[in-house]
């Protein structure tokens, strides 16, 4: 009884609490009790598809605050690499570990991508802009303060159009864009209870874009991430990975009531690593606001952290003990100025962007509106159609491709188009060997994981792995005959009139030569002989 | 010539001529050393053995003709804000204590380019903050001139070694006349120069917007020479500045026929010591002898020039010390509990009251409700003291006046009250606000037999015109 009753126990989180209960749980008070949480859990779901019900009677109003990493060679600051990765402190230099008497030389690409970002989001770009210090004590930061800007930020007053559910376009505002250094990282080890740091990171450039309070939904933020997201990547100013940080959210959320002109309290939520954490967060609190309200409880105005496993966020700190950063313009910098002329030289250098790009593609390449939303999706996904196309003159072909197998092994192996790293050459090579006969579309599709996976030649892999498709009718004769041979039912069925014996026949000569006869001759032989 | 009475550019060509060598001259300067560190204390790093392996080697290069600088083979003392690599550098500080630097301070890698070979690392007031170089947590400087005063600060023991030949040169860095002070208190010549003219690599920042690297030396020329040495652009350094007229030993020049001098009146009134007053007076007297126009005038703002320098340099400095937290380098209290209570009782036992006093100043000023009401306003008054000697430069090529009110004080006589101590940056510290060039050069002595100096202040990038007043009226004493 008891053995039974301690594998229940184990597997069940509230009866794990009967065996802190001072007593031997039999079996059946344990079904009980399980039973009881059960029919709880039962009422809380009702409960809260009631609250959402109800929930129409309010508003939630959330702002973005985008940190993008940047994606420069060399750290703001200082020449050290910017690389992912690396042996702990092998990225650093005196100024990137608040060496003393160390400066900081600021990266003009920085500037560049900042702007650019900045332009493509129609910000007005801060001509005369400077950097601050934001001073807090913590030991990822090595001079415990932060280069960032808060009095003249570069981009100012931005907004992007998102596309709604229903089909019509919203603007989202951007308040402001600054740039800023990254901190590095603190590792902790819990065995020996140390800390260590790691200041690969200390410097990396960023940008923080902040939005007005004008989304509505956790799908509008989505569509706002994912425009700010494509033209970012357009841009090449970051590849923007939510998973490894380089783009990362913080939510600040707030409800009120439908009509309400004022704002409610907000919180911010951090820790948010993907889009589908951001959409779940974003649910959560406007339930946990909504529920202190419908309680008669205040929302505090709060940092939180978002547990993504627990699909929980606690609170962090509160605006009562929020630090006073004591910003003042940093004297180690001088003054940034942007040129008119230089400011020419970026708007000169901005991208061709996805609906300039797709009005192009219908009229370059005739393919179709699906196709190219799909292609134009993806910056990287528009670069290799352009390249593939480049070398092979067929752009229908080489969509296909895209948004056939491509999306698929993407989708399969849980990738993003920025993972993409075989050359468009062996792509368009590929489209060429079927296109000859030499290869046929099954074995094309083998080839081409191939391709994705290790980057093959595949002139070179075919030829290796003898896959080449056998047009030989000789060799393709014989086998024929040993089919029809072999299968007089089917022979009969379709001297019979069922031509879908023909379609058997057929497989079964493509199986007996390993699926390398060309479909074709296999065909056309079989009617022959006939 | 006795070797130790030599100047620094005088021992360079006697080198270069093979009269005496490197080591010899550092031989001499350690045995100077040796005779009166003990009571002056100028140094808080000297290694005998190091300073003598590099004057040999030195020598070795001089005689192989691959080292021809201006400063070949001349000891020289640094500061101990500036980093040398591989060589303690404390600020004068416990929190820094046992902090060896990776890299040398850009002013340094010069001196060494042209051939300098380094002494030691001198004394200052913790982190360059304080007028006596009584705030060093490695004791107290005492001025060889009359060692019951202090030296000055926060370059005191630059000051104090060039004045006691325990160096033939030495670098110093100036805030709000942390050089020109102690050169004056010390009888030597100190110089600050235009902002942005010496790089700030390698310099451990007190107020970084104000803060410059300069020479203190036995004479104008010598000052010349090592202006001439580490004035370079720097890209290492935002504020640096490209400077075509670095030339400035052409400067060297006996001649102020039609220069134009403004007195300013209020550097004359309340405060100034009599003497001090006579001596400076004196000082413009000779150069009009000598046919300079000199005249008096109004220069204005005087009296805001301390309280907006204490708000903008101790708003700098309570960031800049951030960084000294216990966690990367220097000292770490031992017994602690958790990160804020290390934070805590490191900065608390790591560093002095001065120090301490400046960061609760620059943090109070910079919080959150008084920004606008102290730093703006600072600020804004930094732009009017610049405006007001815009005009002053408008009608004059220089500046002069006294360096501080008084000849060096006693020892132990200021700390027991800072804001007195404050006051005495009064005619330095506008300078440092305006960016502008000062010189400190010696007039005589007070009836005490302290030494007096009279500052020539320029307009940027004036330093030539500075140098060539200076050792005019230099070269006129000497014919007194």
């Amino acid at each position: 009884m008891k053995n039974n009753a301690d594998a229940l126990i184990f597997h069940t989180p509230i009866c794990a609490e009967a065996s802190q209960i001072g007593f031997d749980a039999t079996i059946e008070i344990v079904c009980t009790t399980a039973l009881a949480v059960f029919s709880i859990a039962q009422f809380l779901r009702y409960a809260s598809e009631w609250r959402i019900s109800m929930a129409k009677q309010y508003e939630t109003v959330i702002g973005l605050e985008v940190h993008v990493e940047l994606a420069t060679k060399t750290k703001i600051f200082c020449g050290c690499s910017t690389e992912f990765g690396g042996a702990p402190n092998t990225h650093t230099c005196p100024v990137c570990t608040g060496m003393p008497g160390s400066l900081p030389v600021l990266n003009k690409q920085v500037v560049e991508y900042a702007a650019a970002v900045g332009l493509a989001t129609n910000c007005t770009i801060t001509q005369y802009c400077k950097f601050d210090r934001k001073n807090y004590f913590y030991p990822d930061n090595p001079q415990n303060y932060q280069i960032s800007q808060l009095y003249l930020p570069i981009c100012r007053d931005g907004h992007v159009d998102i596309k709604l559910e229903d089909g019509t376009t919203k603007a989202i505002r951007i308040h402001e864009i600054h740039m800023e250094e990254d901190a590095g990282k603190l590792i902790h080890d819990d065995w020996e209870d140390v800390s260590f740091v790691d200041f690969n990171r200390s410097g990396v450039p960023l940008i923080e874009i902040v939005s007005e309070p004008d989304m509505r939904s956790a799908k509008e933020v989505i569509a706002y991430l994912e425009k700010l997201r494509l033209i970012i990547q357009y841009l090449g100013a970051s590849d923007c990975k939510l998973q490894e940080g380089s783009m990362r959210a913080d939510v600040n959320l707030s409800v009120r009531e439908v009509g309400a002109t004022d704002f409610g309290t907000r919180t911010e939520t951090k820790n948010l690593n993907s889009f589908s954490a951001i959409a779940r967060a974003i649910e959560a609190e406007r339930d946990r606001q909504i529920d202190l309200i419908e309680s008669g409880q205040k929302v505090i105005q709060e940092t939180r952290r978002w547990d993504d496993n627990k699909a929980y966020s606690y609170a962090m700190r509160s605006k009562e003990d929020a630090q006073d950063y004591r910003y003042f313009p940093d004297p180690d910098l001088v003054p940034l100025h942007i040129s008119d002329e230089w400011l020419e030289t970026i708007k000169s250098r901005q991208p061709e962007f996805k609906s300039e790009k797709m009005e192009r593609y219908a009229k370059e390449f005739g393919i179709p509106e699906y196709d190219i939303e799909m292609i134009t999706d993806s910056k990287r996904l528009a670069d290799l159609f352009e390249e593939t196309t480049a070398l092979c003159n067929q752009p229908k072909k080489v969509a296909n491709w895209i948004i056939g197998e491509i999306m698929r092994i993407l989708k399969d192996k849980s990738l993003e188009p920025e993972d993409i790293s075989f050359d468009a050459s062996n792509l368009a090579k590929l489209i060429a060997l079927v296109d000859a006969g030499t290869i046929n579309g099954n074995v094309a599709k083998d080839v081409f994981v191939k391709i994705f996976e290790e980057n093959v030649d595949p002139e070179q892999y075919v030829k290796e792995n003898g896959l080449g498709q056998i047009s030989d009718e000789g060799a393709l004769r014989a086998t024929v005959e040993k089919i029809i041979a072999d299968n007089p039912q089917s022979v009969a069925d379709y001297r019979g009139g069922k031509d879908k014996a023909l379609g058997f026949l057929v497989g079964q000569t493509m199986k007996a030569m390993k699926g390398k006869a060309n479909p074709g001759l296999v065909n056309k032989i079989l009617k022959e002989l006939l | 010539m006795e070797l130790l009475d030599m100047t620094a550019v005088e021992l360079a060509k006697a080198i270069k001529e093979g009269k005496t060598t490197a080591v010899e001259a550092m031989e001499a300067v350690i045995a100077q050393i040796e005779c009166t560190e003990s009571e002056y204390n100028c140094y808080v790093t000297f290694d005998k053995e190091a300073a003598l392996n590099e004057a040999k080697e030195v020598q070795k290069k001089i005689e192989a003709g691959t080292l021809n600088g201006l400063l070949a083979g001349v000891p020289v003392a640094v500061k101990d804000n500036m980093c040398t690599e591989g060589v303690l550098t404390t600020c004068s500080s416990k929190i820094l204590e046992n902090f060896i630097p990776q890299f040398s301070s850009e002013a340094v890698v010069r001196l060494k380019e042209a051939g300098a070979v380094m002494i030691g690392k001198t004394n200052m007031d913790e982190f360059a903050m304080g007028s006596t170089t009584e705030t060093s947590a490695f004791g107290v400087t005492k001025n060889p001139r009359n060692p019951q005063h202090v030296p000055g600060g926060s370059s005191g023991g630059s000051a104090a070694a060039v004045a006691a030949n325990e160096a033939f040169c030495a670098l110093g860095s100036d805030t709000g006349g942390s050089i020109r002070q102690p050169a004056s208190y010390c009888g030597v010549v100190g110089m600050k120069p235009t902002y942005g003219t010496v790089s700030r690599y390698g310099l451990i920042a007190y107020g970084s917007s104000l803060d410059q690297i300069g020479p203190l030396t036995k004479d104008v020329t010598d000052c010349a020479t090592i202006m001439e040495v580490i004035a370079a652009h720097d890209p290492k350094d935002s504020t640096s500045i490209k400077r075509e007229d670095t030339n400035f030993t052409a400067a060297l020049v006996n001649d102020v026929k039609g220069m134009k001098i403004g007195i300013p009146k209020d550097y004359f009134g309340e405060g100034l010591d009599l003497e001090v007053k006579e001596a400076v007076l004196k000082a413009a007297e000779i150069l009009k002898e000598k046919g300079a126009v000199v005249e008096e005038f109004d220069l204005s703002l005087v009296e805001y020039a301390i309280p907006a320098y204490y708000t903008i340099a101790a708003a700098e400095a309570s960031s800049n010390l951030e960084r000294f937290d216990g966690v990367k380098y220097g000292y770490r209290v031992k017994d602690y509990e958790g990160l804020h209570n290390m934070y805590k009782k490191t900065r608390s036992e790591g560093f002095g009251a001065e120090v301490k006093r400046r960061i609760m100043l620059g943090s109070f000023v910079l919080s959150s409700g008084y920004y606008d009401a102290y730093y703006l306003k600072a600020l804004k008054v930094k732009a009017m003291i610049k405006k007001a000697f815009d005009e002053a430069f408008a009608k004059y090529d220089v500046i002069l006046g006294p360096v501080a009110p008084t000849t060096a004080p006693k020892l132990g006589a200021s700390l027991s009250d800072p804001i007195k101590m404050y006051l005495g940056d009064i005619y330095t510290i506008s300078v440092n606000l305006a960016g502008l060039p000062g010189i400190s050069v010696p007039c005589g002595n007070d009836s005490k037999g302290l030494p007096i100096g009279v500052q020539m202040i320029g307009n940027s990038f004036s330093e030539k015109t500075l140098i060539q007043a200076a050792y005019t009226y230099e070269q006129a004493r000497m014919e007194d």
